[in-house]
């Protein structure tokens, strides 16, 4: 203490001893209090509770509600309640619970699995709650344990319902699936309402409209003998079952995408650019989500999360790709609608190209070049230099608002869980997560779809919708329509309407989509050979590199690994004149997007305009 | 380092004559409280868990562990104590933070610190480090404090309640918050300003409901303050708890022989609801004398705080003996149904370990502050 009057001590004292005190009186009156209320509890009211405890024989039960079913936009089954059996333990009944596993193992196949399983969720419930052992048991199992049940005091078999996904893999990147409910999520579910779930939406649609699909738990009061055994219910208030969801994707469209990619991975996205309705999401190779209903087997987990294809990775949600040159069509459309460049400005495309003052050469993938190219020409055969020398012109600033405007370098907000929102560059954001400058180089780079540029096959679908419709902007959508517990039919959900893209001018917008329609249309276009009589495509190829080449190597497909090869991408609607699906296809190390990508588009595009009913105009 | 007047006492002669109790700066009315309200605790217990010999021997073993941590804690001398604090404080808001960071990772709640060879719980270490601290800073300069000090003081209290809370640990970071308050008001907060907080809450309070919370938060505060409207849940637990107590009437039903408790109606029997097995089994009789232990363990405190020599250990000796207290109320409180259900344990005597050992640290910290006292002249 330097220098500061000396500490008066005996007024501390006085004041100390006085808090003291006042504790003391507060502590001596506050256990009168308790003491006072255990004496009218248990003296005063003893006869009131003495009386309920002989009559306590009333249990409450909550009753679980029916998860809600979930339908494609044609009414086919995509999620649906299986009932099974399983045998359960509470192990405050078994009196020697080791040996009675043990027993039970004679009798039935129970797998070391179970028994881990078992104990886990031992760990996290209450000594009174019944846990599984066993589940998905065969008629021939129950029978045999019912048999044999009076030598197991505290095992029953318990009957019940489970998710179940009819089209397996097949909708696995849509629908994701449930789960048992986890520490983590307890702490942020209404515990009341799931007294009786076990289950949760972990990802993908079961997740996001959890809320919906879930239900309201029910209660039962029910009259126990002095086991615990349920004798009769005395009064029910029954559980609220969840709504049933009706998709706009269509089951068919997304069983010919996946057919459609052969041994090949990648993801396809579908939407409808009326409306935003998603009609397909892929992700090859799938998984099976029955395999996660009733907790999955850690080895097979493992071989799915360590196997090179990575089945679990929603390629179509959150796959980060370089566009490559299918953002072609929107920088033009930003060249024109900025007024940078009028339609008919050419560039001479020498197979390469310059920034003043420097030497190092941007490459076109036409060694030998397209000579004058003028943007539609550019689009339809997809030069380079020509968008080199717009981005250069537009600079990354413009372009990156430009193509902001689509959904690039943010998520969608499409209703399905866990989506990405790719990487659209910026100045700032290089600044931000690099700390470095912007150079002129990427925005050339940036211009022809590559470098940071990363974008989700969502994303291209969306924005390839929103460019087809002329800027008409929807939230991408998979719920169509919702059917709640005491509706007849089902409501239709809104589309998700945003403001449009503004159109400086129409024309800007037609030029781009003829040029799209030239690379399907036009003798040199890159997508010629998917040209179709029975109606009109606009679209664009991509190749999305893996691989850097040198500057003055060449590319050479034998040479390099197959997961180092090119990105296949395509974009592509129809029918032109008044779209009714937008497709992107990106296909892994595909090699060039015409070739591989398209065909896959192709495919859909024929099945939904072709092979399903067309609705009433 | 400043010190007492008594400083010109260069001996530390113990005020108590030589003994085996005096040699280990035991203090014999805390020890024999402590050891009959354990001993109360494990006769409960073996009726709470269903007569299981095995959970028995475990709390005893725990119990074990919490008398040698207070043997321990009692030969430290208060000022070494003191000079601690700070480091066990910022050790403690480290680990706190650390565990967050590990909870981040681990993408799950998070309470322990694993390292390596044995698991540790860092707001069990803040539930003494925070009134340790306190009562350090606030022993600095002459009480009562200055609006600055009492600010800073203030700010000392929130920052690991804040990191508890978000851990997250409702219970824990209510009972840390609550030590550093009684430290504050040991050392003579005024009653204007604790009065003005008090009035100060009632807005806050409708700003963190309006904006500060999520549904499932805003129902289960509703469900915290009222039980029955969840009737599956916590309002089940306080029906069933108050029939075991009423039940019990003033002899109680007999050792062993409760029938709420061995028919599986009343939940959490051997933690947080245990209380209601006793009150069943032994009546407002065995009620009346596990209150009058805990009683006489308080005053006992106090008596210790009141005697204590220099500030710092008036402060923390009384602030530790209040968040004792503080448990027993808030449990019964909860068993009899007057209290919300909010997760805390009976002190000494609910089953689980990790509050035990911190409990029986504090007497010991108790016990050391009243047998290294110093003889003053008189």
């Amino acid at each position: 203490m330097s220098g500061l009057p000396l500490k008066d001590y005996s007024r501390e004292g006085r004041l100390f001893k006085q808090r003291v005190t006042q504790a003391a009186v507060a502590v001596a009156l506050l256990c009168g209090a308790l003491g006072f209320r255990f004496f009218s509890l248990q003296v005063l009211e003893h006869e009131h509770y003495i009386t309920l405890s002989r009559d306590n024989r009333v249990k409450l039960q909550p009753l679980p509600p029916t998860r809600g079913l979930i339908f494609d936009r044609n009414g086919v089954l995509l999620a649906q309640n299986l009932p099974t059996h399983s045998l359960e333990i509470t192990p405050e009944l078994v009196p020697d619970l080791e040996r009675t596993i043990e027993r039970l193992a004679q009798l039935l196949p129970i797998q070391e699995e179970d028994i881990a399983r078992f104990h886990r969720l031992r760990q996290q419930r209450r000594r009174f709650d019944s846990i599984p052992l066993r589940v998905r048991l065969t008629p021939r199992e129950v029978a045999r344990f019912s048999v044999n049940r009076h030598l197991f005091p505290g095992a029953d078999i318990q009957a019940k319902l489970l998710r179940n996904y009819p089209m397996g893999a097949d909708t696995a990147h849509v629908l994701g699936y449930v789960g048992r409910i986890n520490e983590r999520e307890l702490q942020t579910i209404d515990v009341s309402n799931y007294a009786g779930s076990t289950h949760i939406g972990k990802n993908g649609v079961e997740r996001y409209y959890e809320s919906r699909l879930h239900g309201t738990v029910g209660v039962q009061q029910v009259e126990v003998n002095v086991l615990g055994r349920v004798i009769r219910v005395l009064e029910e208030q029954p559980p609220i079952p969840g709504s049933d969801l009706y998709l706009s994707i269509d089951a068919g469209l997304q069983k010919e995408a996946l057919e459609a990619f052969g041994e090949e991975s990648g993801a396809a996205v579908a939407i409808d650019p009326q409306n935003g309705e998603v009609l397909a999401l892929v992700s090859k190779p799938g998984y099976d989500p029955n395999l996660f209903v009733e907790g999955i087997p850690l080895k097979t987990y493992r071989a799915l999360q360590h196997s090179p294809d990575k089945p679990l990775f929603n390629r179509a949600l959150r796959g980060s790709y370089p566009p490559g040159s299918t953002i072609k069509p929107f920088v033009g459309l930003a060249g024109l609608e900025t007024g940078t460049v009028g339609a008919t400005h050419r560039k001479y495309c020498p197979g390469f190209y310059r920034l003043p003052n420097h030497s190092h050469r941007y490459r076109d993938w036409k060694k030998t070049g397209h000579g004058s190219t003028d943007l539609s020409k550019a689009i339809v055969q997809s030069c380079d230099v020509y968008f080199y020398d717009l981005a250069y012109q537009l600079g990354i600033d413009r372009m990156h608002d430009y193509l902001g405007q689509f959904g690039f370098g943010k998520p969608t907000e499409v209703d399905i869980s866990g989506e990405l929102g790719g990487l659209l560059p910026s100045r700032e954001w290089k600044q931000r997560s690099r700390r470095a400058p912007w150079y002129p180089g990427e925005t050339l780079i940036v211009g022809i779809g590559q470098g940071y540029f990363l974008a989700t096959p969502l994303q291209l679908a969306h924005a390839t919708a929103v460019l087809a419709s002329g800027g008409k902007r929807f939230t991408p959508q998979v719920a169509a329509a919702e059917r709640g517990p005491l509706q007849a039919a089902p409501l239709a959900v809104p589309p998700a309407m945003q403001p449009p893209v503004p159109v400086a001018e129409a024309e800007h917008w037609r030029d781009v989509i003829d040029a799209m329609v030239g690379v399907i249309e036009a003798p040199r276009g890159t997508a010629r050979h998917i040209r179709s009589d029975a109606y009109r495509i606009g679209g664009k190829t991509g190749t999305a590199q893996v691989f850097t080449v040198g500057q003055d190597e060449e590319y050479e497909v034998e040479k390099i690994a197959k997961s180092m090869r090119d990105h296949a991408l395509f974009v592509a609607f129809a029918p032109v004149d008044k779209p009714r699906i937008a497709v992107a296809v990106v296909v892994e190390n595909g090699g060039h997007g015409g070739a591989v990508a398209a065909p896959i588009a192709k495919v859909m595009m024929d099945y939904y305009l072709l092979e399903t009913a067309v609705p009433d105009a | 380092m400043i010190s007492p007047p008594s400083s010109i006492l260069t001996q530390s002669d113990p005020v108590r004559p030589q003994g085996l109790l005096a040699g280990l700066h035991l203090d014999l009315p805390l020890l024999t409280g402590l050891l009959l309200l354990s001993g109360f605790g494990l006769v409960i217990l073996y009726s709470a868990s269903g007569e299981s010999l095995a959970q028995v021997q475990r709390q005893g073993i725990r119990m074990g562990v919490g008398l040698i941590a207070m043997v321990m804690l009692a030969q430290i001398p208060p000022p070494v104590l003191r000079r601690w604090s700070p480091w066990l404080f910022g050790g403690g808001a480290l680990m706190l933070v650390a565990v967050l960071a590990v909870g981040e990772m681990g993408k799950g709640a998070q309470r322990w610190l694993d390292l390596g060879f044995f698991r540790f719980q860092p707001s069990e270490l803040v539930k003494i480090a925070v009134p340790m601290m306190l009562a350090w800073f606030l022993a600095e300069k002459p009480l009562p404090a200055s609006w600055g000090r009492t600010l800073a003081a203030g700010a000392l209290i929130v920052v690991p309640v804040l990191l508890i809370a978000k851990q997250p640990d409702l219970g824990t970071s209510l009972l840390v918050g609550a030590a550093g308050l009684f430290v504050l008001f040991l050392a003579g907060l005024s009653w204007r300003l604790i009065a003005s907080l008090a009035v100060l809450t009632v807005p806050a309070a409708w700003v963190l409901w309006q904006w500060g919370m999520h549904a499932y938060q805003r129902n289960r505060v509703l469900t915290f303050l009222d039980p029955e409207r969840d009737p599956l849940g916590a309002g089940y637990h306080i029906i069933q708890s108050k029939i075991a107590i009423g039940s019990g009437g003033l002899y109680g039903k007999g050792w062993l022989n409760g029938t709420q408790s061995h028919l599986e109606f009343l939940p959490e029997r051997t933690t947080d609801f245990i209380l209601a097995v006793a009150a069943e089994e032994f009546g407002f009789n065995g009620v009346a004398l596990l209150l009058a232990l805990y009683l006489f363990l308080v005053l006992r405190g106090l008596y210790i705080a009141s005697h204590a020599q220099d500030t710092y250990s008036r402060l923390l000796a009384g602030a530790l003996t209040l968040v004792f207290f503080l448990y027993l109320f808030v449990n019964a409180g909860m068993v009899a149904g007057i209290l919300p259900v909010v997760g805390v344990p009976l002190p000494l005597v609910s089953y689980g370990g990790t509050s035990l050992v911190t409990l029986m640290a504090s007497f010991g910290i108790l016990m050391s502050i009243h047998t290294h006292r110093k003889l003053l002249p008189t």
